[in-house]
């Protein structure tokens, strides 16, 4: 981005599952709009660390927005993964209780559920569900079966709307930090101060150059309090609430088939017993209200509270020494209890789209259209000529879920993709080179990671690491000195050892000149 | 897809994979295929820059590389085929064989200059070597930095890469990697603050300990664990503590390292993906094959060898052990897949006292030479010690030691005769205890 100042219809303030399900939905337009993230890639806050579960939507209040949100967006969820071509899978679900009285609880559940719409809700006793489940906690008494939900890839879902958002025209400002915002001036002054104000358009300063817009939309996930109170009336306050998780080598993957839900507590769903879409087996998360937002730190109590709540699910919980890593990811929750989707307090054309906790990544697929429709109240859209815009996206090739037919058809085709750089989830070069080379590509360790898995199996990147960042170094033609594992500060190696040949030092001198 | 079929593939060109294919050249066998994933051969000893190699098996002091280098000098001088860059994605034993002349094994192979293709062995060796552990399976808790590197990818990094990867560190776990790299380290000019080690003995070798940390002063806190990982984007310290006899750490011991790098050397894994898509049954003790007398696997014609089987102390002893595979795969090959034996004929060798694990497993003992090495390890750190083999309850060897350490690889020599007069039900095992402390079976 140049210094000029650049003008858009709407500017989308967060890079997260939401800001690029919004995004994706509004280049069904004609209007310029763009996204603002502060880190080097989408999906790097809540959306990167989460369950990955497409909630039923038995769980959420009846009349709220997580509830209607949860039915529609899981239910376009199956149908989204086929446009999009990121992985989905219907596993199921169980809600258990290890108590006779829980019974009465499972019930609500199932009524209230009934009430949201989700269809195929039944409650059976503990033996059916172990029959279901073979390891399953013995002491489960009743158990809600949820064969509607499911389990998709948070990384992908996001690449693949930030993607196909990015396709069709949304421009994505990365490493682009929102500090401040100027609301519109109704007039321009005659005073020269005054022109930095276009009429109607809000000013949205960043670490980069201006941004300018005529609406913001504020997706900006646990600092979207943050973002709100830049520029509205009132205050809006956000907890980052934050859950841990351990995930499991793929050789536990099988452990159970459905995600195995406890009886919801007032800080959520509690800890869940869950195959990842991916084949791992995961559990987690625990609920901690942590001061800031920035703590996405695991905790030794923590780890050891998922593991001890998760053995009341199950009944031989895999060992430690099973687990390949643990992280934990910040829900933003909001003291109103429902997500926030509304214009901003004496603000127009600033519509908050925050409070996006759990059910947040199974309502992704309806909150870009449903912030679209309320969009549509204050601003003109007019769609895209038939035939401009592309709705659909070729997901990553993933080797390993092909027959080996259909790899060998691949690989004659171009040599990279026999050349196996993962080893434990066997990821070929070929397909980091599409990582990379995407619209929105991976610049980072991280960001190879999320999206065609390099680096995530059972070793966590001890023999790829090297050589994912030559690659990466090659493909961006930089030094592999600026590779990062995420972040700008997220250095991974320092330089050369010692000078060959006095070509690093000759660098060196250059980088000082600058 | 094309299918190949060779006589003898070893999966693997590391030392392992090196010497098994010598020995099996030297029985006799010529068509042999080596593959290797790497872009050359010689496995992680290309890493291994210190020296400290090749004591028992060339009498000199050689590096890793110079190792490797004897090995792959020799098996060119014997003209047998190294194909690098190329994978074994999948293992599979060729069903409902009826002829003769296909048995064998069925390997697919990627690689970036000929694609995918499958190759049909009569025999197969194993020899993938092994991985190191990662952070999550220490489940250490904290931010997820850069900075944390295990230590041997941190030895590829700079050794080979000649990349520099830290200024300020800490090393979790005295594996010999950790203790290697403690040294590595400190010559690149980096500060090495301590090793810290989870339990009250070192996993490594005594004279890594003495050359590596003590040489250069670098502090190693047995007990010692790592409880906080600080700093977002690249470590900007860690937190270690003393631990409990549960290895839980004890409160009020806690100190930080202001660092930007931690090391982890936290044990190694062996690397059987290819091995488990051929159904091959795994010891949950080694994390590698279970085999016989042969090296043989569960699979048949499948046989292991070097850290694939079991993580090995030394080098020397991994091309011993691959030599017996290469020698007994090739016996099996002029077999024509034809043994004598079969798995239900195995006696399984059961291992008491502080013998952890032993390889081989299980034995036929119409099948046996008539010395045949066992390789174990002790669970424990041991002062003076009694090795003891029983046959029934005969006690047919029994050797005292001064020392025995986890961290090193012990071995006995079991004798053929031995079995003369002894039933084929009777137990075979062998013991390992302190002898001032008492001993219960």
């Amino acid at each position: 981005m140049g210094t000029e100042k650049v003008n858009f219809d709407i500017a989308i303030i967060g890079g997260g599952v939401t800001g690029c399900s919004i995004a994706r939905e509004l280049s069904k337009y004609t209007i310029k709009a763009c996204v603002i993230e502060k880190n080097t890639d989408i999906g790097e806050g809540t959306s990167k660390a989460n369950s990955g579960i497409v909630h039923g939507g038995f769980d959420a209040e009846p009349g709220s927005l997580k509830a209607k949100l949860n039915i529609e967006g899981a239910g376009s969820m199956a149908a989204l993964s086929k446009e999009l071509d990121f992985p989905y899978k219907n596993n199921g679900s169980m809600v258990i209780s290890i108590t006779e009285d829980g019974l009465a609880v499972l019930e609500d559940l199932k009524a209230r559920g009934e009430k949201n719409g989700v269809a195929g809700l039944e409650i059976i006793s503990g033996n059916k569900a172990r029959v279901l489940e073979p390891n399953l906690s013995k002491a489960v008494k009743w158990a809600l079966h949820i064969p509607s939900s499911g389990i998709v890839c948070p990384f992908n879902l996001t690449v693949a709307l930030g993607e196909n958002a990015a396709e069709n025209g949304v421009e994505f400002f990365l490493n682009t930090e929102v500090l401040g915002i100027d609301k519109p001036t109704q007039t321009v002054g005659k005073d020269e101060s005054c022109h930095k104000n276009n009429a109607g358009f809000y000013e949205i300063r960043t670490d980069k150059a201006n941004i300018r817009a005529k609406m913001i939309i504020n997706a900006a996930g646990v600092y979207g309090d943050f973002i709100h109170n830049m520029v509205a009336s009132n205050k809006e306050h956000l907890i980052a609430r934050r859950g841990e998780y351990c995930l499991y080598d793929k050789k536990h993957g099988d452990f159970t088939e459905r995600t195995i839900f406890q009886l919801p507590s007032k800080l959520g769903k509690g800890v869940l017993v869950t195959p990842t879409v991916h084949g791992n087996m995961m559990i987690g998360p625990n609920a901690f209200d942590i001061d800031g937002k920035e703590g996405n730190n695991t905790s030794k109590a923590g780890l050891d509270e998922i593991m001890d709540k998760a053995r009341h699910s199950v009944e031989a919980l895999p060992p430690r020494s099973g687990i390949i890593t643990s992280f934990a990811g910040l829900r933003a929750h909001s003291e109103r209890d429902d997500f926030i989707i509304e214009n901003a307090l004496g603000c127009d054309n600033f519509i908050d789209v925050i409070g996006i906790e759990s059910p947040g990544l199974s309502c992704a697929p309806a909150i870009g259209p449903f912030v679209v429709e309320f969009v549509k109240k204050s601003m003109r859209l007019e769609e895209k000529p038939k035939g401009t815009w592309n709705g659909n996206r070729k997901g990553f090739t993933h080797m390993e879920e092909m027959t080996f037919e259909e790899r060998a058809e691949i690989i004659a085709e171009d040599g990279r993709y026999g050349n196996i750089i993962c080893r434990c989830e066997s990821v070929s070069e070929g397909e980091i080179i599409e990582a990379i080379n995407r619209p929105l590509g991976a610049t980072t360790l991280d960001g190879i990671k999320r999206r065609v898995r390099g680096g995530s199996g059972r070793c966590q990147g001890g023999f790829c690491m090297p050589k994912v960042m030559e690659i990466l170094a090659r493909e961006l033609n930089v030094d592999v000195s600026d590779i990062h594992k995420s972040g700008n500060e997220s250095q991974v190696i320092f330089g050369n050892i010692r000078d060959i040949d006095g070509v690093e030092q000759s660098r060196e001198v250059e980088n000082e000149n600058h | 897809m094309k299918i190949i079929n060779r006589e003898l593939l070893v999966i693997g060109g590391g030392p392992a994979g090196l010497a098994a294919a010598v020995g099996a050249y030297e029985e006799g066998i010529r068509d042999i295929l080596i593959l290797e994933r790497d872009i050359e051969a010689g496995g992680i000893l290309n890493q291994c820059i210190h020296n400290g190699f090749g004591l028992h098996t060339f009498k000199e002091e050689l590096t890793g590389p110079e190792y490797a280098g004897r090995y792959i000098d020799k098996v060119n001088g014997l003209g047998i085929e190294i194909k690098t860059n190329s994978m074994v994605i999948d293992l599979k034993p060729v069903e409902n064989d009826e002829n003769k002349d296909s048995y064998g094994n069925l390997a697919t192979v990627v690689s970036r200059s000929e694609g995918m293709y499958q190759i049909k062995a009569k025999a197969v060796i194993l020899a993938m070597g092994c991985r190191e552990r990662p952070r999550g399976a220490l489940n250490i808790p904290g931010f997820r930095p850069a900075g944390v590197f295990s230590a041997g990818t941190a030895q590829r990094l700079v050794n080979i890469e000649g990349r520099n990867v830290g200024k300020d560190v800490v090393i979790l776990g005295s594996g010999d990697i950790g203790l290697i790299m403690a040294r590595r380290m400190s010559l690149e000019g980096a500060r090495v603050h301590c090793v810290l080690e989870l339990m009250p003995y070192s996993g490594g070798l005594k004279r890594n300990i003495v050359q590596c940390l003590e040489d250069y002063s670098i502090p190693l806190h047995l007990s010692h664990t790592v409880i906080d990982v600080k700093g977002k984007e690249r470590v900007t310290s860690i937190v270690a503590a003393q631990v409990d006899e549960n290895l839980q750490p004890i409160p009020g011991t806690e100190k930080e390292y202001k660092c930007d790098t931690l090391l982890l050397s936290v044990g190694l894994i062996p690397e059987n993906e290819v091995s488990l898509s051929a159904g091959i049954e795994i010891s949950p003790i080694t994390n590698g094959p279970v085999v016989d007398e042969a090296m043989e696997t569960s699979c048949r014609g499948v046989f292991a060898c070097g850290n694939v089987l079991h993580v090995h102390d030394l080098v020397d002893y991994v091309s011993d052990e691959a030599d017996v595979a290469g020698r007994k795969a090739a016996a099996f090959i002029r077999s024509q897949g034809e043994e004598v034996n079969t798995k239900e004929h195995a006696r399984h060798i059961e291992t008491l006292g502080a013998v952890r694990y032993v390889v081989p497993q299980e034995i036929h003992s119409d099948n046996l030479d008539d010395e045949q090495i066992f390789r174990f390890r002790v669970s424990k750190p041991m002062g003076r010690s009694k090795i003891v083999v029983s046959i029934g309850d005969k006690t047919v060897m029994s050797k005292n030691k001064m020392i025995m350490a986890p961290g090193e690889m012990e071995n006995i020599t079991f004798k053929k005769k031995w079995l003369e007069g002894t039933g084929a039900d009777d137990k075979i095992s062998i013991s390992a205890f302190e002898i001032d402390k008492e001993f219960v079976i």
